[in-house]
């Protein structure tokens, strides 16, 4: 299973804990895990990914084992760790600043 | 006993205030969709269970929640606004072309006859339409074929921020682009031309009488007479005894013709409000004094409304959508400001007090009265 972890306010709108757990099919990519999410919580699509083109929404950043992921390809597969579900998958809104 | 319901968008969620006839003790539900910004909160005229809002944030994008039991309880709808056709473009900052991208849902107008009939209005600017209560949008692209290409943002983003739909005739639709103008199609949204002679732009526009470019704030009409509008431009209050085919100022003796909502009492056609901003450079009220100016003549003559209100040291603004009016016989008068403040006035604006004074920045306030 593969465990992601949302931000406060996507756990608020798809009413979930902190952390919740995918099935994904080999090979596990960003793509393959946000599709299966968007699929099990419907209420989440436009949130993390553009409704209209499917790119990263500009404040949202993918990070897992220590790694910021935002700039990796979506279809490049995600660290073993991860794959493996040793690790999350970190969802997170970019910070602020101020 | 009749009711009412103040529906109320901010940068940090919604709120909803309730009371009874007296307008005079309140209970305050929420926030809902805490932490998100609420541009716009309206409920149907049909079904007044039936509320939708645009929730959103930079974050996370546009979601669009709907209640059937009067805000009590919430579902997300469709948040798919996909642009129809070839997708066009629009002016830039820098002259250059640029391709429509959405951005936000401004405004929310429920359809006066059918429940399951909604319009929302967008960034970058276009006009969707639901005909199952928000589950799916579609746009109706012929507004964007009005000259769209020399449409520009202004500094607030190019948004469509008003929709009227004519109460007597469904197929003739209003809506108001920030830095384009009003618009009017007599077909349900299938054709559309500008509806902007008459106004003028000194200031911001070569040309002050271009057909385009207009920095329309927002539009008004009373159900009852739908031929007659009402404007809020960047500066001038206008009005249009021709549906919007010529258009007159009506500022006469206000402080400052800047502002940025204008609506028209319940009951009273010719009676409408505004609330004067100091400048487009300076957007609080004229010498730091709140004052609601009535027309009792539907415009030129104005008398400044201040019981109630802060008359010093007062620097907040009231937005295009955040004022409102409910339908009881003594008509109640809403503002929400940029402070936090929603004030109410139960005899048309004669007196006034603030229901909360401490909500986060107010965007939109709606009103229901419920039997």
């Amino acid at each position: 299973m593969i465990r992601v972890v949302l931000p406060h306010h996507l756990r608020t709108l798809a009413n979930v804990g902190k952390e919740i757990e995918l099935e994904v099919s080999e090979p596990v990519t960003l793509a393959a895990v946000l599709d299966a999410l968007e699929a099990a919580h419907p209420m989440l699509r436009g949130t993390i990914r553009n409704r209209n083109t499917g790119r990263r929404r500009s404040l949202i950043r993918f990070f897992a084992c220590g790694q910021d992921l935002s700039h990796e390809s979506p279809d490049a597969p995600l660290p073993a760790a991860v794959a493996s579900g040793a690790e999350p998958l970190l969802i997170v809104g970019a910070m602020a600043g101020g | 006993m009749a009711t009412v319901r103040v529906l109320v968008g901010t940068r940090k969620g919604a709120f909803i205030l309730t009371s009874d006839e007296a307008r005079q003790a309140w209970k305050v539900s929420g926030p809902f969709f805490a932490g998100w910004e609420i541009y716009h909160i309206k409920g149907s005229t049909v079904d007044p269970d039936r509320i939708y809002a645009s929730q959103s944030t930079e974050w996370f994008g546009q979601l669009i929640q709907r209640s059937d039991d009067g805000g009590a309880t919430w579902t997300p709808v469709s948040n798919e606004f996909a642009y129809e056709g070839v997708l066009g473009t629009h002016q830039w900052y820098d002259g250059a072309q640029h391709p429509w991208e959405f951005k936000r849902v401004w405004v929310l107008e429920p359809s006066p006859i059918d429940a399951e009939v909604v319009y929302a209005g967008v960034e970058d600017a276009a006009l969707f339409r639901s005909d199952d209560g928000g589950q799916s949008w579609r746009e109706l692209p012929a507004l964007r074929k009005a000259k769209g290409s020399l449409w520009q943002p202004g500094a607030g983003g190019m948004c469509l921020h008003s929709i009227l739909i004519d109460p007597t005739d469904p197929e003739r639709l209003f809506t108001a682009i920030s830095a384009a103008g009003a618009f009017r199609s007599d077909d349900g949204g299938q054709s559309w031309r500008p509806a902007t002679h008459g106004l003028k732009s000194n200031w911001e526009l070569p040309d002050p009488e271009a057909e385009i470019g207009h920095c329309v704030h927002s539009i008004t009409m009373h159900p009852s007479r739908p031929q007659v509008l009402f404007m809020q431009k960047h500066w001038d209050v206008m009005r249009s005894d021709d549906a919007g085919e010529n258009w007159y100022e009506i500022s006469g003796n206000l402080p400052s013709d800047f502002g940025f909502p204008i609506v028209v009492h319940a009951h009273e056609p010719e009676t409408i409000y505004v609330v004067p901003i100091k400048s487009d450079s300076e957007h609080y009220p004229p010498e730091g004094r709140l004052r609601v100016y009535r027309s009792r003549t539907g415009g030129n003559e104005w008398e400044a409304l201040t019981d109630g209100l802060p008359q010093a040291h007062c620097y907040v603004n009231v937005l295009r959508s955040a004022m409102a009016v409910d339908a009881l016989d003594s008509c109640g008068v809403y503002f929400g400001t940029t402070g936090g403040q929603v004030y109410v006035s139960p005899d048309s604006g004669d007196h006034w007090t603030a229901i909360v004074q401490h909500l986060p920045p107010v965007l939109s306030v709606e009103v229901q009265t419920l039997p």
